[in-house]
């Protein structure tokens, strides 16, 4: 019988694979897509508390759709922003963007 | 029974997809990994009876935003250094897998308090209702418009040649 708690754990694995690519990976994009990787993870967490806890008021799927809204404002400034450095430093690599690094 | 054994399926599919996203060094296998993991979180999705985000899940995550990670993919023309990895690898691991450690402990540890009533089988009406009516979540969502027009102008503003 599948409950709450195995939705839980799956979201928990999901969000720990997206939070081990956002912090190892070097190209800019791929860091986007493993944040991408999180807020879905985010979002069955929302589904299985609204499915589990308040079945009738519905209130995780609203956020839900709301993290949605979000991510994909994110991804659109996110990617505008990457083709942007592009265009200027003629590279998406995080190690080589340093200008304001120390 | 049957939820049982799609549950089992759809959740390998996506932690091995999800798993394929940081294992893969060809950028484009990264964006297409990241696809079929979308579409099993749709999956998921109708497993908790929310139709409307599943269908939602479809329509924004894998028709709109995996397009546009692959336009950016093709416009910055980097697959040939393809997806490397920095030196934060052990710590990160380090970090990813106590975090992850720490949540199974604690949820399994949690006497969760659930309903015992049964899901509402047709939630777009609901939703419309969560969304739109009184008391709802109308301002929030009168917020998130303006939101998405500002995304808009501010990607053209920034992507766009001098």
């Amino acid at each position: 019988m599948i409950g709450l708690q195995h939705f839980l754990i799956l979201a928990a694995a999901l969000f720990c694979i997206g939070l081990y690519g956002a912090l190892t990976k070097r190209n800019a994009i791929v860091i986007l897509i493993s944040i991408e990787l999180m807020l879905n993870a985010v979002n069955i967490l929302m589904v299985a508390f609204s499915r589990y806890v308040t079945p009738v008021a519905l209130t995780g799927q609203v956020f839900a759709i709301f993290i949605m809204v979000v991510a994909a404002a994110e991804v659109a400034v996110g990617l505008a922003i990457i083709i942007s450095i592009y265009r200027s430093r003629d590279t998406i690599d995080t190690n080589k963007i340093d200008l304001m690094k120390w | 029974m049957g939820t049982t054994i799609a549950f089992y399926i759809l959740a390998a599919v996506a932690v091995f997809a999800a798993l394929g996203v940081i294992v893969q060094k060809n950028i484009f296998r990264v964006a297409l990994s990241l696809i079929v993991c979308l579409i099993a979180v749709a999956g998921i999705f109708v497993l908790l009876s929310a139709d409307f985000l599943a269908a939602a899940q479809i329509l924004v995550y894998v028709g709109a935003i995996s397009v546009v990670i692959i336009l950016a993919i093709m416009l910055t023309r980097q697959f040939a250094h393809g997806s490397q990895p920095n030196r934060l690898g052990l710590p990160a691991l380090f970090v990813s897998v106590v975090l992850f450690a720490l949540l199974v402990f604690a949820i399994l540890g949690t006497n969760w308090k659930q309903s015992i009533e049964q899901p509402i089988a047709d939630t777009t009406p609901a939703l419309a209702k969560q969304l739109l009516g009184s008391s709802g979540f109308i301002l929030p969502l009168e917020i998130s418009a303006v939101l998405i027009l500002a995304v808009v102008v501010g990607a053209i503003v920034i992507a766009r040649e001098k």
